[in-house]
């Protein structure tokens, strides 16, 4: 490609005609295999019918009562593991950097949330289970001791609260991962001038800190809300066939269980990559408007 | 250190370590309580022993994980565990053979490009792994591309499925560590020495890339090793680790909570070792296919 054989040492800085690009071509072979291409995929067979027509049939059949119902309890699912685990995950963050904690504390808390946020599916599920399944340890134990029935009470870890709760292990650790850096960013300085031009710590984090955290505590958020959204294993290993939030219907499509319904199951696909797509722009918009507030 | 912090904000610190931290512990000590009472009456490992050594004859599963076709009896633990780190090392082989070499080239040749390959990086993200394997096998599972009907087919979806789950962090480590090197003059020094691309890529830019390729294969690693979306959906067999914890765990009582606890620890090695190699670049957030 290069005039190497003569002279290396004098390669031109910009050949008239650049083909340079052609050596990316690898990478965007590749993810046209295995992202583009199942992604296309998907979206043709959203919009057309066994004929291979276009049809909106697909997309409509999403309106039936029991998939809105999915998509309603996986996104609740997600937004109240997305702030509540936000929120958590940041106190966390707080307490570990500016909360006065020991350094020792500081990095068992990171590396114990670095396993954490990795420790989901299967293993999660079980673990949960056996501290607050019917028979677990929790349960049993608030029985016997203070004589509280949870599960007379209505709680199950076979539900959406139980999924609730078993998300939370996951999210609010990688919260702190992300926000810890965030805080660290902060300078100690800055509460000092606050505090020198009579403001409280109050003030500071006010007018100071919180707005300077905005981004990323949005932006980490609406990372957990899809982290939360695409989970599949968890779901499957905690409440197996009890709950049906969207990934476990497209697993049953997938293996054909019941009414499979191949349109449908492109649409239902097709559907999760629009809702996440919707929580990255609004991410986007978001990280715009608080960058013109912090001007 | 702690002087000019008020009381109340400490003792609020304070609460909310204490809170994080039952959350964390109080799930995993009540597993490794309930994985040693697998006999009645006494404190043992005997579930963990049920689920390392004994091999049951009826269930013991061959390995047999192509291309290198490996074919061993094994108890379903380690033929499982050994079928996923299997395709974890190819992952990890692909990936770092898709993402150095591109990033590189970026970097030295392209800058343009780099917005865009950026947007195809982290686009992951917006395909959960249930979405990625339904799409993956609609598109691979009928002509005119079948690979789902040949055991090496299947084996490079996984690969390739993974590829692509861990493509945010692969390529965001080893950009970080191209920043930190001076590729250009790395690049014309081999190149004055009359090595040609392959010679730089792999005797010059790979091993200052050390450091970057190594955290990005133990996130890699880590994320491959217990996935169960893809792995499951691919091979129904239940071959992978995965899917040998879900069967487990609809079929035994105490055995689960020994496995929680197993690949708890195989997780905190995988962690421990990842802070290690990135001291100072530290990145180890990251979320595979839940």
């Amino acid at each position: 490609m290069d005039t190497t054989i003569a002279a290396p040492r004098t390669k031109p800085a910009g050949p008239p005609v650049s083909w340079a690009w052609l050596g990316t071509l690898p990478f965007f072979l590749f993810v046209f295999a295995f992202l583009l291409l199942p992604s296309l995929t998907i979206m043709a067979g959203a919009f057309r019918n066994p004929n291979g027509n276009f049809t909106l049939d697909n997309i409509a059949g999403l309106f039936q009562p029991l998939i809105l119902e999915s998509y309603r309890t996986s996104i609740e699912l997600s937004v109240v593991t997305a702030v509540v685990g936000a929120s958590l995950g940041a106190l966390l963050a707080y307490a570990i950097t500016w909360g006065g904690l020991s350094g020792r504390i500081r990095s068992g808390v990171i590396t114990f949330s670095s396993v954490a946020a990795n420790f989901g599916g299967i293993p999660l599920a079980f673990a949960f289970i056996t501290l607050l399944g019917r028979t677990g340890a929790l349960p049993v134990f608030l029985r016997n001791v203070f004589g509280i029935d949870l599960y007379a009470a209505g709680f199950s870890i076979y539900t959406v609260q139980g999924l609730i709760l078993a998300y939370l292990y996951f999210q609010f650790p990688l919260m702190l991962l992300i926000m810890v850096p965030a805080f660290d960013g902060l300078k100690r300085e800055w509460l000092e001038a606050a505090t020198n031009l009579g403001g409280t710590p109050f003030d500071f984090w006010r007018y100071v800190g919180l707005p300077i955290l905005l981004p990323s505590f949005l932006g980490a958020t609406v990372l957990l809300f899809g982290n939360a959204f695409g989970a599949y294993a968890t779901a499957e290993a905690l409440t197996g066939s009890k709950v049906d939030v969207v990934t476990r219907v497209i697993s049953r499509q997938i293996r054909g269980d019941v009414l499979y319904n191949p349109g449908l199951s492109y649409a239902l696909a097709f559907g999760m990559v629009v809702i996440l797509a919707i929580s990255i722009a609004l991410y986007v918009g978001l990280q715009r408007v608080t960058a013109r507030w912090l001007r | 250190m702690t002087g000019g912090r008020s009381l109340a904000a400490r003792l609020f610190a304070w609460a909310i370590f204490i809170v994080c931290a039952a959350y964390l512990i109080v799930p995993l000590a009540t597993q490794f309580d309930y994985s040693l009472r697998a006999r009645r009456g006494e404190i043992g490992f005997t579930a963990y022993t049920n689920v390392l050594s004994i091999p049951e004859p009826d269930k013991v599963l061959q390995v047999q994980a192509s291309p290198l076709k490996i074919t061993l009896n094994l108890p379903r633990f380690y033929s499982s565990l050994l079928f996923s780190c299997l395709m974890a090392v190819l992952t990890i082989i692909v990936s770092t053979a898709i993402v150095v070499p591109t990033a590189y080239w970026v970097h030295l040749r392209v800058p343009r490009l780099k917005p865009v390959i950026e947007f195809f990086t982290v686009l992951p993200f917006a395909i959960p792994g249930i979405v990625l394997t339904f799409g993956l096998l609609r598109t691979y599972s009928g002509p005119p591309f079948s690979l789902t009907n040949t055991e090496l087919g299947t084996v490079a979806l996984l690969v390739g499925g993974y590829t692509i789950a861990v493509l945010p962090y692969t390529y965001r480590s080893v950009d970080i560590g191209l920043r930190a090197i001076d590729i250009r003059t790395l690049t014309e020094a081999a190149r004055s020495l009359g090595a040609g691309w392959p010679a730089i890529i792999l005797q010059v830019i790979l091993p200052n890339l050390r450091v970057a390729v190594l955290s990005a294969a133990l996130l890699t690693f880590a994320i491959a090793i217990g996935e169960y979306t893809l792995a499951n959906f691919l091979f129904p067999d239940e071959r992978a680790f995965g899917s040998y914890m879900a069967s487990v765990g609809n079929n035994k009582i105490f055995e689960p909570a020994a496995l929680t606890i197993i690949s708890f620890v195989l997780v905190w090695i995988l962690v421990l070792l990842i802070q290690r190699v990135g001291r100072g670049t530290g990145q180890t957030q990251m979320t595979g296919m839940r």
